[in-house]
């Protein structure tokens, strides 16, 4: 090690000796930083969808009964079982994307309802996505934080009851006002919902865990208790009133995609914008690396845990506003229909980043929707796509198996934080 | 059985942490190991319990070289370990502790508790133990605790018994039995006792050989009858490297920082600093010497907001800063290098710049309203990587590509780049090279010309006796001495530190 250059002076050489910088780790190009980031979870789409085939053949009556007389005619074996295949994932894409000649023609012809026809697939694909987004962005906000917020069921049962109440009780609103109330509505419902675990753990160390995954509980009890109330019920069923606020459609009526993917995707803006550009982001992510140096910098862990939760909960809150504004407008048991748990496999794929939470959630709207016409046209159970689904999941918190698999390099820093919410 | 450690070299990325440590244990032996914390003691037992791989170097067990690849290697071949941190399952009893990896099964593979709970009270008698073999572990104290991990090595028939910093959880009383312990199983068994500590008095009481570990390597053996705690002290101090900075006479001008009667208590309730009063004067450098453990982190921590003082009162520039936030006091002009700069001063996965405005992220430049303007943050960052010598590519590298000294250099190059009156430096040259501390030593008296207070912690002499204008000891929770720094004595200072007030006043 040289002599220290006075401190005024420019030092000679600053160059690499004598820091522990890694060889070769130059300054990271936008590009090279993406693919190192979307390497693993792309695999993993990959390695489940390999597993997902196998599953197919399985369950492929033909298949299977060509594997029966495999010595006899194994060509036809494998050509039964690729065309199960083949079969099934081409009707899971059609069935979400829909069919591009189809689509092509549909505009070409310039006939308004072709398109439409043409276009229902991707339609249905943007419906099942725009929830995802709300619960992922959830559940990623809370891992930035260094939280592991389960919750996101109950909050957005919490945001559903709000946002109800907001939506039939002022029926004289002007639309659009009374669009943004209810969705405002929704944030709040959740939101609070949210804050309590986070106050919980500030105040008592009770582990975020346990209490989100305790007031699930308690929020689907709410939602049938207040079912059974004068206030939500419509006459006699379980069934709330519905709201009177409609997001407005995108592609006209026959069509179900409706303006809650574009709230989606502007959330996600915002909650991008927040935690990468935006002092409230920079504690998020400094209580969630190192808690201990965050302390010692004067933030303050504790109330950082609150308002984290409460952002978190406020956007699965939003999930539950969106369904209630477009889909299933009136609050009924069940309602959340697990949604608030898919935000977790989403924000895993995702990586915790809002832009990643958007493209797993149109991968797993697409596999749902698609999923649904595979169904109809080939009669590949559905449940392939929760195997799908589940497995990608497996792959991505293994990132170890699905470096084996693709006989890929470890690389230095790629081990997620995730685990991190168990620690207490 | 004779234990043999020949030329054992570890390194780790920038740190040498075992370098050729020769050490040998022979039958029926109490040998300490004396060190301060990051001397490589911890390194060098777990290479020897199989939990790292030396890089060079061998291990002889009766002179037949062997090799440990994992723990179970080393317990098969009669090793025991107790760690400092124990590792028990709390939930399970005594005797499920004791059988766990050695597992008797009776018939139909079930778990022969009766015979293993048998063992363990044969062996907690045979030592007056004690121990209720029925007792959950949780709720027993920690020095019984400690002892069911004796048992559960005893049980794996060790005939050398490691003890990592073992009476650093214990009361002189617990510790006063432990000893006991110690001398009945040497005696009876002819159990080898490696004892690792920090603490001169307990080596003198109870090992029959001593050897010292400085950064990394032995730099001594002895026997007590042979050294004194001020010899001892020197040793785990050094004194071989001699660091040197020069300043001028310092210029003391209004006290900055006055600590009245301060009291503190530790995790566990126990009072660690007790009636500590201490001024530093702006334009002064006072060093905090003492060993590691002696209620100086507490100290530091309650100055810093981050644990709360149960009596006494801390002004700094004349405002009572007792009890305030940690942000307060960063508010309040005071500058932290906190002792554990990875725990406490950096975020490892943010960029250096980042690091670098980790306590004023939320201030303009750097932030207006709640948006961040991170080209005022490179900007800044790369003048200040630039003016404190920070070698890296990039500031936007995250902080965990730097060397050690380069991550240090990052904390001063942030505490420097606010105005502070006052500078608290914990250990700020632990573990770096001398190039790196001297650079970093020059920081700090330039600080001090510019007429800032600076209190620094450190437990290597060579470091307060470089940097000091005035040296305090601390001692068990008190100062126990403050001496201007021309007219202490190395011996003077070793001795207090060492706890011996009445020999240094007289000497």
């Amino acid at each position: 090690m040289a002599e220290p250059s006075a401190p005024s002076v420019q030092p000679p050489d600053r160059e690499r000796r004598g820091g522990a910088a890694p060889q070769g780790w130059s300054e990271p190009s936008t590009s090279r930083y993406l693919w190192r980031s979307i390497k693993t979870p792309i695999l993993a789409v990959v390695a489940a969808l390999l597993v997902g085939a196998l599953l197919i053949v399985f369950t492929d009556e033909d298949a299977l009964g060509e594997w029966a007389g495999l010595f006899r005619d194994p060509l036809g074996a494998l050509s039964a079982s690729w065309s199960a295949i083949s079969e099934s994932y081409s009707a899971l894409f059609t069935g979400a994307f829909g069919h591009p000649t189809e689509i092509a023609s549909a505009i070409g012809s310039g006939d308004v309802d072709e398109v439409q026809a043409s276009l229902a697939p991707i339609s249905e694909m943007i419906v099942a996505t725009t929830p995802l987004i709300f619960v992922g962005l959830s559940v990623a906000v809370g891992f930035r934080a260094g939280l592991f917020n389960i919750g996101g069921e109950g909050q957005m049962n919490l945001g559903a009851i709000v946002a109800a109440a907001a939506g039939f009780s002022f029926p004289s609103l002007p639309g659009p006002i009374h669009v943004a109330l209810v969705i405002l509505a929704g944030f709040v419902g959740g939101a609070l919902w949210g804050a309590i675990p986070g106050f919980l753990k500030a105040r008592t160390g009770a582990h975020e865990v346990i209490t989100t995954i305790m007031l699930n509980f308690i929020a689907v009890s709410l939602v049938l208790y207040l079912l059974s109330t004068d206030f939500f019920r419509q006459q006699a069923e379980p069934i709330a009133k519905p709201v009177v606020a409609r997001f407005p459609h995108l592609l006209g009526m026959d069509l179900r995609v409706h303006l809650g993917i574009v709230v989606a995707l502007l959330v996600a803006a915002g909650v991008a914008w927040l935690l990468n550009r935006t002092t409230v982001g920079f504690e998020f992510r400094a209580v969630g690396a190192n808690p201990d140096a965050a302390r010692a910098a004067g933030m303050r862990p504790t109330a950082i845990t609150v308002s984290a939760m409460t952002l978190s909960g406020g956007l699965a809150g939003l999930a539950g506003a969106n369904q209630l504004l477009s889909v299933t407008p009136s609050l009924l048991p069940g309602f959340a229909a697990g949604l608030g748990f898919d935000g977790i496999a989403v924000a895993l794929l995702a990586g915790a980043r809002p832009g990643g939470v958007v493209a797993a959630s149109f991968l797993f709207g697409a596999l749902r929707a698609g999923g649904r016409s595979m169904q109809i046209a080939t009669q590949t159970p559905i449940d392939i796509v929760v195997v799908i689904q589940a497995l990608v999941i497996a792959f991505v918190a293994a990132p170890a198996l699905v470096r084996t698999m693709f006989r890929m390099k470890e690389v230095r820093g790629e081990a997620t934080a995730f685990a991190k919410g168990w620690g207490g | 059985m004779r234990l043999e450690l020949r030329g054992i070299t570890k390194r780790f990325p920038g740190v040498l942490a075992n370098d050729h440590i020769d050490l040998t244990i022979e039958p029926g032996e109490v040998h300490a190991l004396l060190g301060e914390n990051g001397a490589g003691k911890t390194t060098l037992m777990n290479i020897l319990f199989g939990l790292y791989h030396a890089d060079e170097g061998e291990i002889l067990l009766d002179g037949e070289p062997v090799t440990f690849d994992a723990p179970g290697d080393a317990i098969a071949a009669g090793l025991g370990m107790v760690h400092q941190h124990f590792m028990l399952v709390p939930v399970f009893t005594v005797t499920e502790n004791v059988m766990l990896g050695k597992e008797t099964a009776g018939r139909f593979g079930l778990l022969d508790r009766r015979r293993a709970s048998f063992a363990v009270k044969e062996i907690s008698g045979r030592f007056g133990f004690h121990i209720p073999p029925d007792a959950v572990v949780e709720d027993l104290p920690v020095g019984v605790q400690q002892r069911v991990e004796v048992v559960k090595a005893l049980y794996r028939e060790a005939d050398v018994l490691i003890l990592d910093e073992p009476t650093s959880v214990l009361t002189p009383q617990e510790t006063e039995e432990l000893f006991k312990v110690m001398y009945a199983l040497t005696r009876d068994l002819g159990t080898s006792i490696i004892f690792i500590t920090h603490k001169l008095k307990e080596v003198m009481a109870v090992a029959d050989r001593i050897t010292v570990l400085r950064r990394g390597r032995a730099v001594g053996s002895t026997t007590p009858k042979q050294t004194d705690h001020a010899e001892l002290a020197a040793m785990m101090v050094g004194r071989e490297v001699q660091l040197t900075v020069s300043k001028d006479r310092a210029q003391p001008g209004e006290p900055v920082l006055e600590i009245e009667d301060l009291e503190v208590h530790d995790d566990h309730g126990h009072a660690v600093v007790r009636g500590v009063s201490l001024h530093v004067r702006a334009g002064e450098i006072v060093c905090l010497a003492g060993v590691q453990g002696n209620g100086q982190t507490e100290l530091v921590e309650a100055i810093m907001g981050l644990r709360p003082a149960s009596a006494g009162t801390i002004r700094v520039r004349g405002s009572d800063i007792t009890g305030a936030s940690p942000q307060d006091v960063l508010q309040a002009g005071v500058g932290h290098i906190p002792e554990d700069r990875q725990q406490d001063g950096l975020v490892l996965d943010f960029s250096i710049a980042d690091n670098y405005v980790l306590n004023t992220f939320d201030q303009p430049p750097f932030a207006r309203w709640i948006v961040r303007d991170e080209d005022a943050v490179l900007r800044a960052a790369e003048e200040g990587a630039t003016s404190f010598d920070v070698r890296t590519n990039s500031v936007r590298m995250p902080a965990s590509t730097l060397s050690g000294g380069n991550q240090q250099k990052v904390i001063v190059a942030r505490e420097f780049s606010r105005p502070i009156h006052l500078l608290v430096a914990s250990q700020p040259t632990r573990g770096l090279d001398v190039g790196s501390i001297e650079y970093i030593h020059r920081r700090i008296v330039e600080k001090r010309d510019e007429g800032a207070a600076v209190l620094i912690v450190s437990v290597e002499l060579d470091e307060v006796f470089a940097l000091a204008d005035r040296v305090a000891v601390m001692f068990d929770g008190e100062i126990v001495g403050v001496e201007p720094a021309e007219t202490a004595s190395r011996e003077g200072i070793g001795l207090l530190m060492a706890g011996s007030r009445e020999e240094a006043a007289g000497g």
